[in-house]
């Protein structure tokens, strides 16, 4: 059985000026698989992850998500920049999960996961409360709703932060260092927010230092490096038996 | 007397830190005004009935009514063009920003007495107004401005353009203050700009808009007395008009005045309310937090 691709890009470009972040990137994530992405500091792991869903523009290459060109439309060979409504449209089937939570502080937990769908996919209100009511339990913070995020912890922000990106349906979730601002007695929660969500089929891109949870939940690992895939296979090929010189500096590095 | 118990199971105990200079200082203030209010009360030279019987005089309160009416609509109509202001400001088309700019520096570096004056004038420069589609002949409203535009709504506009270009400042500077990872966020759920900046952004810029545009409802409430030099029938000029004929000026400045205190003091009441509101959700403030503090128990 062959599984569908989710994820396709092909030689993706980015430069912020002179500095060429992204050099040519080419990965393909089927759906319903978790890819692990590691690399040091400034390799550009968070700013491939932000040009999937287009808060990046590109300079060269495509993204596909679930068969959508991300960003343009393709009149035969030229690329037209699509319309902000368009672009805002693709993004409902992508879910984020940023570092720094950025939940909205002046809303309580259940508004945070209600708002995009009343106000972006038009849910009922009862019909959004149910659905934030239950990824809220989903995540273990049913008893929080009405709390306001500056009255959560860390581990319980970034998970109502899981809830609020899964309440929108998507059909990709991306994560950001979900675990690297917070104490490390709270990453455990999220993480193990984040394997239910893998078990459950939800296909996933997660940008981590925890290797541990690579080689358990990983169906890919990618060590990306200077804005280039330096190795890439399955965890126990790029865990535990890394071919090139630099994934083994990084490897030593963080374990 | 107990003596403070070191032991971790009992609350502190202790004295709290004395001010003794802070009484030093009420007593020199209360003195100084108490001195300053008796020297009005006993000046010959005041007219104390007079003022008693102006002070809720019908042309009074209707001045009056007149400046708290002037003061809620320009304050709304300037909030609602300084935000439109201030997010053309911030965006990313070079024309609106320039736009913004320009008007900005206009109306605040024209003095406000100019400008009223300007729009009260109005009719000399253009004595016949038409609203239509230009180089046809289509025409929507027509007349004598003097008659389209009143005094009142000269002032109006006056005051509302005007404050519209400080606003928009305060406005933008709320907006730069909110995090910009709360539009990425909102970006990455699918919400488009404007609903970004209506229900995530301007909510949360709330708290640092609010205690500057309290200032600037103040200064306006008191700035709407410079419409008495264009006939706008509002408190200042009320007074004045009742001072020119019996003679009492100082009589009914102080009346103005009491009511213009009165107005203002009554204003901090919604201000505060507004900062609590929009206050939701960001932990409590100095002012929210509340400190216990026990009495050295005898
Ligand atoms: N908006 C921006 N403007 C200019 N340069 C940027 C911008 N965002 C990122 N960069 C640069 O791009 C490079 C890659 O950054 P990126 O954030 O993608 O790295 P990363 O792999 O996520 O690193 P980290 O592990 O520290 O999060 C860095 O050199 C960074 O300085
Ligand atoms: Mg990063």
């Amino acid at each position: 059985m062959t599984k569908t691709v989710m994820v396709e890009a092909r030689g993706v470009r980015k430069s912020f000026g002179s500095n060429e972040v992204l050099k040519g990137i080419s990965l393909e994530v089927k759906q319903g698989e978790v890819m692990c992405l590691l690399g040091p500091s400034g390799s550009g792991k968070s700013t491939f992850l932000r040009c999937i869903n287009h808060l990046e523009t590109i300079d060269g290459g495509r993204i596909y998500v679930d068969g959508d060109l991300i960003g343009y439309r393709q009149v035969g060979d030229v690329l037209h920049e699509m319309h902000p409504s368009a672009i805002a449209k693709q993004r409902r089937g992508i879910g984020m999960v940023f570092q720094r939570f950025n939940l909205f502080p002046h809303l309580t937990a259940i508004q945070n996961v209600m708002e995009a769908p009343v106000g972006v996919s038009r849910k009922t209100k009862s019909e959004a409360l149910q659905a934030a009511q239950s990824l809220l339990a989903k995540v273990g913070l049913a008893d929080k709703a009405e709390h306001y995020p500056s009255q959560l912890s860390g581990g319980q922000q970034q998970r109502v932060a899981i809830a609020r990106a899964l309440a929108m349906e998507p059909s990709l979730m991306l994560f950001d260092e979900p675990t690297s601002a917070l104490d490390p007695e709270l990453v455990g929660d999220v993480l193990d927010v984040m394997r239910d969500l893998a078990k459950s089929g939800m296909t996933m891109i997660v940008v981590t230092h925890e290797i541990g949870f690579a080689r358990e939940v990983a169906d890919q690992v990618v060590f990306m490096d200077a804005g280039v895939v330096v190795e890439q296979g399955t965890p126990s090929q790029v865990l535990d038996n890394p071919q090139h010189p630099r994934t083994q500096a990084f490897l030593n590095s963080v374990l | 007397m107990t003596q403070p118990s070191l032991n971790g199971e009992h609350d502190i105990v202790a004295k709290p830190l004395k001010h003794p200079w802070r009484l030093v200082f009420a007593l020199i203030l209360v003195a100084i005004l108490g001195a300053f209010i008796w020297s009005l009360v006993t000046a010959e030279t005041i007219d104390h009935a007079m003022i008693f019987k102006y002070l809720f005089n019908k042309d009074i309160l209707s001045g009056a009514w007149l400046t708290i009416v002037l003061t809620a609509l320009s304050m709304l109509i300037a909030t609602i063009l300084a935000t439109i202001l201030a997010v053309m400001k911030l965006s990313q088309n070079p024309l609106l920003r320039i736009i913004s700019t320009g008007y900005i520096e206009f109306f605040r570096g024209t003095p406000l007495l100019l400008q009223i004056v300007f729009w009260g004038y109005l009719g000399i420069i253009y004595p016949t107004l038409s609203i239509g589609i230009p180089f046809t002949d289509i025409v929507f409203v027509q007349g004598q401005t003097s008659q389209l535009i009143s005094a009142f709504s000269a002032g109006l506009i006056a005051l509302s353009l005007n404050e519209a270009a400080y606003a928009a400042e305060i406005v933008r500077a709320g907006i730069l203050s909110v995090d910009s990872g709360q539009a990425e966020a909102a970006k990455s759920l699918g919400m488009s700009s404007t609903y970004t900046m209506r229900r995530i952004v301007l909510p949360q810029a709330m708290r640092v808009i609010l205690p500057p545009m309290g200032n600037e409802t103040i200064s306006m409430l008191k700035s709407t007395s410079l419409l008495a030099s264009v006939a706008v029938m509002e408190l200042y000029t009320q007074a004045q008009k009742i001072s020119a004929q019996n003679l009492a000026q100082i009589e009914l400045l102080v009346v103005a005045g009491f009511w213009y205190l009165v107005m203002n003091t009554v204003l901090s009441f919604p201000q505060r309310w507004l900062e609590k509101r929009f206050g939701r959700g960001f932990g409590p403030g100095v002012s929210g937090r509340i400190l216990k503090v026990r009495r050295d128990a005898k």
